[in-house]
């Protein structure tokens, strides 16, 4: 029984079908993209185990076909167990090992870039500073402790825990928070311009003034959610002295650009929502960003960020310059020039963590390697026959 | 006889290659248009002469690259530019404007009839019409607009291109441009002194102010609209300019200089000269100018000089020309059995490869460039790229295949070019990310070269079929020649496709900070490397014998189409800037045509005529 399976498993007809079925799949996730942006497409058809169907509803779901991480696997697998199975030294199968090494590395490379790559991005204003890069979709929330005049102390919530929902108690916090309804898309709106019997979304700040809405995820290229979240502030029963009267409960939202205040415990907190960071133990500030254009033409001849990277820890500070196809690679992280904002003044600057990067080069070798031999061994050989055949 | 027919047929090519490359005349009415046709300026970025710019807005306001008038008469570009340019009131009576819409038609009330081309006399009532209309195309993506939409567009950017052009090097309505100028100088102190008490809030000549100041706003314009920049760079430590800049930008320099650049007055006296019909004036100012770019913008001279040349031997329409020949040639040495003809058609096929090689060149040198930057250019190196690999398999099996791909595929991919090139300017700028000369060598190369291999193995399958079923030519072994050669060219095709794509992502490594982000020509690429990857393993496997490879390298021309021009259609996607929809029934059409073959390729063995002749 074992052994017929990895017959099955080691085929050159699983091939076939696996082959098959990725060239259905990629095709169909290319015409995806006329509707759905590019995220949304990856996370669908190439970033799953299974296709579904339908795909938005929160209810019943079927897998209608493979994913991109299931036919992936099963290649990678069938690659593997065939190469178990038939391996030989000759020099005649050298290029196909080769060939079929380097795809092991592409797709392990692959599989490596999903589970552990990061991309975020930084925004800099001429002569700004930041040590941190934020992510594109995913938020936290925010409460600093404003007491201290010279250092502010931030808590940081990230949004996968608020979805989880329940109570979440931290050290630095005197009190805790308690998430009562966490929204992945929403809209507020105030409550004179809602809906007839909408209710306020929280007792306390802006929230006892709006209603909340959840809406669908945001699909297309150009938009992206707005998360929001209702939290109540609930002061920890310690017996001590009290605490004072519970703050409520307080909407927090991407779509409010202040941050609220609150009074407890004799301090006074901030909340709000934002970009969840990654920070750096070094930073960059920007000194100039410059948007050339070719002589009587809008088309862009060059994008380039002039900026200062300082690492107290290794003791470096000095001037770079990051423009189209250089980017800047510093301490496994790798900074792009991305896009810029306020009227060419500054820069967005993409930053990729990808420990597997350098993967794709060596496969591109290895198998452009592979191929070359294999083919050319046989074309020789096919040349010195049908040479041989003309001298007869 | 025989011996001789190859030699003769290349002889033929050569004389007509010669006859098609003889520099064109002077005017009949004595400009000496084509040494104007040779000056240098710069425009959309680059250096061109005067040659392209005609050649490219005609072709961008008609479709075609030159006019015929009412009476029958044609102009050429070069003449229909200079009267644009100097002559306005002429230009505007030529039927420049092309328009196939009925429906914008109808917007002005003309009934649609064998007329397509229309003046800029009779479209001047409906200027304003045109623009709001075509101003709301704007904001719609280029995909999603209907027909109506992109034709009042297109209108609208001709319309906006011709005025442009006519306001480039003199105010259109100007009788003396000269005398404008001179006027300018005389009442620039008294007007800068007027300028300068006005801003204190001091009393000032009102006249003189209005005089200085009417003809700083028309320079204004003219330097707002102008679409050409013919003024150069100062010369080396003569003054502090250091780009090309248009004629009206030139004259409102001269306010700070107080003198008028040599150029812009040559370009006055000149245009004031073809203005006032006077050829011997014209030329004579023409002669200073020619001078002045030679001794001093000798390098923008010497390639606009070079493009000149390059534009009048077109040796991409001569080497479509010789395609034709040799395709011909090799199916008469088909039909007679003759083996000399083929010989014949090897030679001429060689002629056009050099032919063709030295328009990919021209082009490479002139754009400083690999050889791929755009659509256009993918079109001319897929065919130059076939064209070799055709021969190499013509050198090796000697039966007339290679040299018939390699002819049709040449003939067929250079008019696609032909048809891509209508957007204008074919060697234009490149987007900032595109601005990297060794991925564009590299990675657009071997991609490049894939989508030939592709379209070569297809070919092959093509005639595979068509010899099988409706002749009795297709023996055994031409057929198991023909699965051969097939077989190689796909190996070979799997090749450049899967390191062009690994490189392609490389690429994208570098420059986005991803190796692979599922966009659609990323996507593109990577159909073509899996479908390679399924004939070799299902060959390998045994699972398709001569007729499923066959079947399999049909469908590859389908799936290189969609990867090459399919994916641009959907219009989304960090490569759309090879955006194009004009050819999606062409591109249906294409399919469908393959997926027959292959319908015809799955017919029993019975039918074909081949095998039948084979088993009676």
């Amino acid at each position: 029984m074992l052994h017929r399976f990895f017959d099955v498993l080691s085929s050159l007809k699983l091939t076939v079908i696996c082959l098959s079925l990725a060239i259905v799949l990629v095709f169909v996730g290319t015409l995806a993209q006329v509707n759905f942006g590019i995220h949304e497409v990856q996370h669908r058809y190439f970033q799953s185990l299974f296709v579904w169907w339908p795909s938005a509803s929160q209810g019943l779901k079927i897998p209608v076909f493979p994913g991109g991480h299931l036919i992936g696997g099963v290649l990678l697998v069938n690659l593997i167990a065939a190469h178990v199975r038939r391996f030989r030294w000759t020099w005649k199968k050298l290029g196909i090992q080769l060939t079929h090494l380097g795809l092991i590395i592409i797709l392990a490379g692959g599989l490596f870039t999903d589970l552990l790559s990061v991309e975020s991005f930084m925004r800099l204003a001429p002569g700004e500073t930041k040590n941190y890069s934020e992510d594109s979709r995913d938020m936290e929330l925010v409460v600093v402790d404003e007491s201290d005049k010279e250092l502010d102390q931030v808590t940081a919530i990230p949004e996968a825990r608020l979805k989880q929902g329940g109570t979440i108690e931290e050290q630095s916090l005197p009190f805790r928070i308690v998430v009562r309804h966490f929204y992945q898309n929403s809209r507020l709106e105030p409550l004179d311009k809602a809906e007839p019997n909408a209710v306020p979304a929280a007792t306390a700040g802006v929230g006892s003034r709006v209603a909340v809405r959840e809406v669908p995820r945001a699909t297309a290229e150009n938009e992206r959610d707005l998360q929001s979240v209702v939290v109540e502030i609930v002061p920890i029963p310690s017996g001590a002295a009290p605490t004072g009267p519970s703050p409520g409960t307080w909407l927090v939202s991407d779509q409010l650009g202040a941050p609220q205040t609150f009074s407890f415990a004799g301090k006074t907190w901030r909340l709000l929502m934002r970009p969840a960071r990654y920070y750096k133990p070094y930073s960059l500030t920007l000194r100039k960003f410059t948007h050339e254009r070719y002589v009587g033409t809008q088309i862009a001849k060059n994008f380039a960020s002039h900026a200062v990277l300082t690492d107290p820890e290794r003791n470096e500070n000095r001037d770079v310059l990051i423009y189209m196809n250089n980017p800047l690679r510093y301490r496994g992280e790798t900074f792009f020039q991305s896009g810029f904002e306020k009227d060419d003044t500054a820069t967005i600057l993409q930053c990729v963590y990808n420990p597997s990067f350098i993967a794709p080069y060596i496969a591109c070798v290895v198998v452009a390697a592979g191929l070359l031999f294999q083919f050319g061994y046989h074309f020789v050989g096919f040349i010195r026959r049908r040479k041989a055949g003309h001298a007869q | 006889m025989k011996r001789y027919a190859p030699w003769i047929a290349l002889a033929v090519a050569v004389l007509w290659v010669a006859s098609n490359s003889r520099m064109p005349k002077a005017s009949p009415e004595g400009f000496d248009l084509v040494t104007f046709a040779k000056v240098p300026l710069l425009s959309d970025g680059r250096n061109k002469p005067f040659d392209t710019v005609a050649r490219n807005s005609l072709l961008i306001i008609r479709g075609k690259q030159t006019l015929r008038l009412d009476d029958g008469r044609t102009v050429d570009a070069r003449r229909w530019l200079a009267d644009v340019l100097f002559n306005a009131p002429v230009a505007d009576s030529y039927p420049s404007f092309v328009i196939h819409n009925p429906e914008v038609l109808g917007m002005f009330g003309w009934e649609q009839n064998e007329r397509k081309y229309f003046s800029f006399a009779e479209l001047q009532p409906f200027l304003e019409k045109i623009d709001t209309q075509g101003g709301q195309v704007e904001s719609v993506e280029s995909a999603k607009r209907t027909p109506f939409q992109t034709a009042i567009y297109n209108l609208r950017n001709s319309l906006m291109l011709y005025q442009r052009l006519k306001n480039s090097l003199r105010p259109e309505d100007s009788p003396d441009f000269t005398g404008e100028i001179d006027a300018f100088l005389q009442a620039m102190p008294a007007g800068l002194e007027a300028t300068a008490k006005q801003a204190k809030g001091e009393n000032f000549d009102k006249e003189k102010f209005d005089a200085f100041a009417r003809l700083a706003a028309r320079f204004q314009t003219m330097a707002e609209l102008s679409y050409l920049l013919p003024v150069p760079p100062d010369p080396a430590g003569a003054g502090p300019r250091e780009e090309w800049i248009s004629i009206g930008a030139s004259l409102l320099q001269s306010i700070s200089t107080g003198a008028v650049d040599p150029v812009t007055k040559t370009y006055a006296a000149l245009g004031d000269a073809y203005h006032a019909g006077n050829p011997a004036l014209f030329n004579q100012h023409l002669h200073d100018l020619s001078g002045w770019m030679t001794k001093n913008e000798p390098r923008a001279t010497g390639r606009a000089t070079y493009e000149f040349l390059f534009n009048q031997l077109e040796p991409f329409y001569q080497a479509m020309g010789l395609y034709v020949l040799a395709f011909l040639l090799v199916c008469f040495s088909w039909l007679g059995g003759n083996r000399s003809l083929g010989a014949a058609a090897f030679y001429v096929l060689l002629l056009a490869l050099a032919v063709h090689t030295f328009g990919l060149g021209s082009r490479m040198y002139l754009q400083g460039r690999p050889p791929v930057t755009n659509l256009y250019s993918s079109a001319i190196f897929i065919g130059w790229a076939t064209v070799i690999v055709g021969l190499i398999l013509e050198k090796i099996f000697r039966d007339g295949v290679g040299s018939a791909c390699a002819a049709a595929i040449g003939f067929i991919t250079l008019i696609i070019a032909h048809h891509l090139a209508g957007s204008g300017d074919t060697l234009e700028m490149l987007q900032a990310v595109l601005d990297t000369n060794i991925w564009l060598a590299t990675h657009v190369v071997t991609i490049t070269i894939g989508y030939s291999a592709m379209f070569l193995a297809g070919t092959l399958a093509i005639i595979y079929v068509v010899r099988g079923v409706f002749t009795r030519s297709l023996t055994k072994e031409a057929a198991q020649s023909l699965s051969r050669m097939t077989y190689g060219v796909i190996c070979f095709a799997t090749l450049f496709s899967f390191v062009g794509t690994v490189l392609g992502g490389i690429w994208a490594d570098q420059s986005w900070g991803r190796f692979w982000g599922w966009d659609p020509k990323e996507n593109g690429a990577l159909l073509i490397v899996l479908w390679c990857a399924i004939i070799l393993h299902a060959r390998w496997g045994g699972f398709i014998r001569q007729r499923g490879l066959v079947v399999m390298a049909l469908f590859g021309n389908i799936i290189t189409s969609f990867s090459w021009f399919g994916v641009n259609m959907l219009g989304v996607g960090l490569h759309s800037y090879g955006f194009m929809n004009k050819a999606v029934p062409w591109l249906a059409g294409f399919m469908m045509s393959q997926l027959v073959l292959m319908a015809l390729a799955s017919l029993p063995l019975a039918r074909w005529r081949s095998f039948q002749a084979q088993d009676s």
